[in-house]
């Protein structure tokens, strides 16, 4: 069996599961935030009564971190839903943005969009929060309300996106039926190159197979490759399956995935105990690639889709008008500060925006220092505009006064993840994809730029 | 049950994605509210761009979509898990959407939520077929019928899903075949 396939067979109490076969598995956490949650509450409450209670407390984790940092009301009333659930249900794991368990939150835009608004508890974007509070085990069984819940399946699980109804069904009965996937199988050889990221893997990856070349698969990464990326990398590729239409993406398990998930269970009191998934002798794949990592180069993904795929270097035609770094997928510690290496003393020439994913990140970033300045001065002095309100913000528009929302038809570049059309605001801007560093490069010239031209 | 729809179409292309189904900016909407399920029709489809697509699927102003058919090419609903999409196209009284392929969250969510029928049509209906035409799907036999050319297109059958529309969703489904207990 495949890795998704002996996660899947686990879960379902099965000795084994082949492809394309319904079972129904047990979840090991159901994770909602404040787009989908209040609406997935709506449809347990709907469905198993006013009264009824989440099938275990200690499996439902709750994290706002879409439209947080917005006067928009009802979006700001969403947060107070899912407080108001979290206490009427006694849920441990909610990382509300205010402290106060009977607060109400309400954004002060007159506070402006770069300094913190939230409180001790908040933990910003979902799919970066899960691990870095302990909530993703190699082996276990992740459904989350969002298409890029597959990020976790760079810790050895089965982590994918459900809908509300599907996860109200879930928060009521710890169970969902699904059909188990075929598996894809891409063997990562070799070493990335100077300049070349993460980013590029997946962009490489989504291009040979299309955009839609994993639809109902699970994409496996493995081989010896995968020894020179780290927990952020894998996060990086895993959250992008998704964006090969993938029902999951996943990594083998070795002394890496270990320490992350032991150090982070440990830090923050979750549960310890997991058994890991390890490869059979012999798996069943639907077809096998070879990416040969050292072979790499900065790659983008032009407007509209995350299959467009070209090399930065053929691109220096395309004018920008905005640059933006953030997300689940770009905007970790590592993220930035690869993209800090390639601004290091120079200065941004177009709008550029800074979002991190989480307030750790931002922390990571305002006490790392590289000679008499920390990494976030350094961005500043480049002319990023930096925010520490750490949240989904301009990856997906949102409301129309959020942090870096295109509300013009711009041309941006983006180290985030989906560029379809409207994707980050107006619905006739365009959105290139692309690495930190090429973002970066970008940013420095106002033209798609390969970054290994600036780094020496 | 209603196995037979007749009405005009609304075709778009490959690839249409959730953020064009229902803008981001519109996920402020919960769906299980009532007025603003109803809110959220009035929403489908505003993320096209009015470049490729001059006819909006619901009028400016109104909550429902003059046209309960929807036809699409390949990947039709790609993108985010948001269940906002089936329901805002559901809320605009549309019931069917023809297209060469779907993607896999929206497909579930179609059936799931019992909004949508997701009928997946090896033809390239998207391209025979232009907006406002009228078309007669018929669940049964499986097929689509174009009333101005007479021509018979087939799609396959929704098999094991079939019943879940039926039904209205997964919960009503799951209750009339006691596979969970009776509504609390």
């Amino acid at each position: 069996m495949t890795l998704t396939e002996k996660i899947l067979a686990r879960a379902a109490g099965k000795s084994g599961v082949q492809a394309g076969e319904n079972v129904w598995v047990n979840a090991d956490i159901l994770m909602t935030h404040d787009v989908c949650g209040p609406g997935t509450i709506g449809v347990f409450k709907r469905e198993f009564g006013p009264q009824a209670r989440v099938w275990d407390p200690d499996k439902v984790v709750i994290i706002p971190d879409h439209y947080i940092f917005t006067a928009d009301s009802k979006s700001n009333r969403n947060v107070d839903i899912l407080r108001d659930f979290v206490r009427e249900q006694s849920l441990p794991y909610f990382y509300d943005v205010i402290d106060k368990p009977s607060g109400r939150w309400v954004f002060d835009s007159s506070k402006g969009m770069l300094k913190r608004q939230y409180g001790s508890n908040y933990a910003g974007v979902c799919h970066t929060a899960l691990p870095q509070k302990g909530h993703t085990r190699p082996g276990e069984i992740l459904f989350g309300t969002d298409s890029h819940t597959c990020m976790a399946g760079a810790f050895n699980e089965f982590a994918t996106g459900i809908g509300n109804t599907d996860a109200g069904f879930v928060m009521g009965t710890g169970k969902l039926l699904l059909k188990v996937p075929e598996t894809m199988h891409f063997h990562l050889e070799g070493k990335l190159q100077k300049g070349v990221m993460a980013k590029d893997v997946i962009l490489h990856c989504i291009g040979e197979i299309g955009f839609d070349g994993a639809t109902y698969r699970a994409m496996q990464f493995d081989g010896p490759g995968v020894a020179g990326l780290s927990m952020d990398d894998r996060m990086t590729i895993a959250n992008m399956a998704i964006e090969a239409g993938g029902k999951n993406g996943i990594f083998e398990f070795d002394a890496q995935t270990q320490a992350f998930v032991d150090h982070r269970c440990k830090l923050n009191g979750t549960k310890s105990a997991y058994e890991p998934v390890e490869p059979d002798k012999s798996q069943k794949f639907v077809c096998e690639l070879v990416v040969d990592l050292t072979k790499l180069e900065p790659t983008v993904a032009c407007h509209p889709d995350p299959g467009r795929r070209a090399l930065a270097k053929a691109l220096g035609h395309i004018k920008l008008d905005r640059a933006y770094i953030g997300s689940c997928t770009g905007g970790k510690t590592g993220d930035f500060l690869d993209f800090a290496r390639v601004l290091l003393g120079k200065r941004v020439v177009i709008d550029t925006f800074g979002v991190p994913a989480t307030p750790e990140i931002v922390h990571d970033l305002q006490t790392a220092r590289w000679g008499d300045k920390t990494v976030w001065e350094i961005l500043v002095d480049a002319g990023v505009q930096m925010t520490e309100n750490a949240s989904c913000a301009a990856c997906l528009g949102g409301p129309v006064d959020t942090f870096g929302r295109m509300n013009t038809p711009l041309k941006c570049i983006s180290a985030t993840n989906r560029n379809f059309p409207g994707r980050m605001g107006h619905k006739e801007s365009q959105v290139f994809l692309a690495s930190p560093a090429t973002v970066a490069a970008s940013a420095l010239t106002g033209r798609i730029t390969d970054p290994r031209e600036l780094l020496s | 049950m209603q196995s037979v729809f007749t009405g005009p179409v609304f075709v778009v292309g490959d690839n249409i994605d959730t953020d064009q189904i229902i803008p981001a900016q519109y996920l402020t909407l919960v769906p299980t509210i009532p007025d603003e399920y109803e809110k959220l029709g009035g929403y489908a489809m505003a993320g096209l761009p009015d470049s490729l697509y001059p006819i909006r699927f619901v009028a400016e102003g109104k909550l429902d979509s003059e046209y309960p058919i929807v036809v699409g090419g390949r990947n039709f609903g790609c993108g985010s898990s948001r269940e906002h999409a089936p329901i805002a196209l559901g809320s605009a009284n549309a019931r069917i959407v023809v297209a060469e392929s779907f993607a896999r969250i929206f497909f579930r969510n179609s059936v799931a939520t019992g909004e949508l029928y997701p009928c997946e049509c090896l033809d390239r209906l998207c391209e025979i077929l232009k907006t406002g035409e009228v078309v007669t799907v018929d669940l049964d036999a499986c097929n689509v019928s174009v009333r101005a050319t007479g021509k018979v297109y087939r799609f396959k059958s929704l098999g094991e899903v079939r019943p879940v529309v039926d039904a209205g969703g997964l919960f009503n489904y799951a209750r009339k075949n006691k596979m969970i207990a009776a509504q609390a």
